[in-house]
């Protein structure tokens, strides 16, 4: 089987609070530290997982994003996955679900992809628009918010999650899965993956590579716009004091004159 | 003339969902709002909607949309666009919604602005409300002409009643498609909730990975339990096997709006905040200073939660008791 799996460098959620330029107004992704997509390495992981247990199988990271996202499929290949593409070039910053879908489904196109794994959103955009834009633009089935899957014969079988339980869902292959928060376990790369990450294949892109036009990408071609940044009203206190022993008083204190407690 | 607002609606144990009645009311507050059911119960759904506000209702009752997800839908929709082009999809954020909507935005290449806390028309301008991270509030548009979507924020908006409106309905003719009956539920499982019914609680004590490992998630919960309220957790520590993914709260996870939202040894990743930061009161306690959910709480303590947890449950107790 071939298994891809679509992965996002982001600035790091844990220690960036992602800011947005008011000049350009994008989220500011230079000078800040970018990492693989956390959410994405469940994703990778379960990929892993599945090639394991099919056999005679591959997995193949595929991203959209600048030159330093060399950094984070590198992290993919020393996880386990068994080669990497990378589709970067100037024209594609600011580029909306739409044409993140676009550009993903063109180097997709090109590869006979048995299954297409996805995060259900990324953990920083989060719009969650891009997998089933991705399946549209080639035409296959969805599988969403999947705790659980299978492959059976030619179909591709999961949990699919519910607000309210679970739905056990199939469709044909090819197909694109997504993958829910917390299903699986994450790989740690150990220091043999890094090692040997350097020597598994992996090839860049560009638009042209693509026979995309630079009109339906980025920002030329995103179809919403940013019109204006403000700041949301002050809240109440905003205050931060450090911990000196007496801060579960300080924070009791603050829930009484609110009425909390 | 007023702009007309497509509202998907969607169906919960034979009755239109609460979330799909919540955007329906907000579409009638900004112009025409037009209903589309679709599914076995359309046909019983659609005469409610006129008192949610609903001018017109597309109803198509065929039971393929209840067996077959996204697909089906995406075609009728798609249809009905190309004959009527409304000024605006407008749709809950819920699972079966965000897998259609991503394909409609490609399909028709339409635009599409995800987490919305409010909208309107200027002229004809849309304006969208997005908040961003702690402190950001995003206007955005669809600049070009066309029908474009908009995915609302779980919440965003109440009911909305119209007492004595009467919808016009309209019962699509429509032949669906074989090709597209491909994604099939074989069946649906209720699991009685594992966790606290965070939906509703006005108190949320939250954990995240600065907690350092999973024993250590009942601090939380006892500070949870004196305060009367629920536990929740983070994508991380639900994704690190710690907690059922019942407990996550975020933008994939659950959507809350309690009174009081503590959190503890939570960074404050966007996608985190989008689930809570509604929430009226936030307090913060997190070891690292530069931590992001310090731009989002009204009250921030740079320290370890696991030593501020215990303290703050004995302190909450002492107090309550007098």
């Amino acid at each position: 089987m071939k298994i891809y799996v679509c992965v996002k460098q982001i600035p790091d959620p844990n220690t960036v609070v992602s800011k947005l330029d008011p000049n350009t107004k994008r989220l500011v992704r230079s000078g800040v530290s970018l990492v693989l997509d956390p959410g994405d390495e469940t994703t990778i992981s379960a990929a892993i997982k599945l090639r394991d247990t099919v056999g005679n199988s591959e997995v193949v990271a595929v991203s959209m994003g600048p030159v330093s996202a060399q950094e984070a499929m590198r992290r993919a290949l020393a996880m386990g996955v068994d080669r990497a593409i990378l589709v970067t070039d100037p024209a594609l910053a600011g580029s909306d679900a739409l044409g993140t879908a676009r550009v993903l489904a063109a180097t997709l196109k090109k590869e006979n992809a048995d299954l297409i794994f996805c995060s259900t959103e990324s953990t920083d955009g989060y719009t969650g628009m891009v997998p089933g834009g991705l399946a549209e633009f080639l035409g296959l089935p969805q599988l969403t918010f999947a705790r659980e899957i299978n492959v059976e014969g030619s179909k591709a079988v999961i949990k699919r999650v519910t607000q309210t339980g679970y739905q056990t869902v199939e469709c044909p292959l090819p197909a694109v899965v997504t993958i829910a928060s917390g299903s699986f376990e994450a790989i740690y790369p150990t220091m043999k993956g890094i090692m040997g990450a350097k020597k598994k294949p992996f090839t860049q892109l560009t638009l042209a590579d693509l026979g995309i036009d630079a009109s339906q990408v980025g920002e030329a071609g995103a179809r919403e716009r940013v019109l204006a940044l403000g700041k949301v009203e002050a809240r109440a206190a905003g205050q931060v004091i450090k911990d000196d022993g007496n801060s579960a008083q300080a924070i009791a204190d603050f829930l009484q004159r609110y009425q909390l407690l | 003339m007023p702009k007309t607002i497509w509202v998907l609606i969607e169906n919960e144990n034979g009755k239109a969902a609460r979330s799909s009645l919540e955007v329906l009311g907000k579409a009638a507050q900004l112009g025409r709002a037009e209903a589309i059911v679709l599914g076995s119960v359309a046909g019983e759904i659609a005469p409610t909607l006129g008192e949610y506000g609903a001018e017109k209702v597309y109803v198509h009752a065929d039971a393929a949309y209840d067996t077959f997800l996204t697909l089906p839908a995406v075609d009728t929709i798609s249809e009905l666009l190309k004959q009527h082009q409304p000024d605006l999809l407008l749709l809950a954020t819920t699972y079966d919604l965000r897998d259609i909507a991503a394909r409609l935005n490609v399909r028709n290449n339409m635009g599409l602005i995800t987490d919305a806390t409010d909208l309107s028309f200027e002229g004809d301008e849309l304006r969208v409300t997005v908040p961003w991270g702690g402190e950001n509030l995003v206007t955005a548009t669809h600049p070009q002409q066309g029908t474009g979507i908009v995915l609302t924020r779980p919440k965003a908006f109440g009911l909305e009643r119209y007492e004595g409106r009467n919808a016009e309905v309209e019962t699509l003719n429509i032949t669906l498609n074989a090709d597209s009956q491909k994604i099939k539920i074989l069946d649906r499982v209720e699991v009685p909730s594992e966790g606290p019914a965070l939906e509703d609680a006005s108190v949320i004590v939250s954990g995240g990975r600065g907690l350092g490992k999973a024993e250590n998630f009942h601090f939380v919960e006892e500070l949870a339990a004196a305060l009367g309220g629920a536990a929740g957790a983070t994508r991380a520590i639900v994704d690190a096997g710690w907690l059922p993914y019942s407990y996550q709260i975020g933008q994939t996870g659950k959507t809350v709006k309690p009174t009081l939202y503590i959190a503890c040894g939570i960074s404050g990743a966007i996608q985190h905040l989008a689930g809570m930061k509604g929430s009226k009161y936030i307090v913060a306690i997190n070891k690292d200073e530069h931590a992001p959910i310090f731009s989002a709480a009204d009250f921030g303590v740079i320290g370890d939660a696991l030593a501020v947890l215990p303290q703050l449950t004995q302190e909450v107790k002492r107090r309550k008791a007098h």
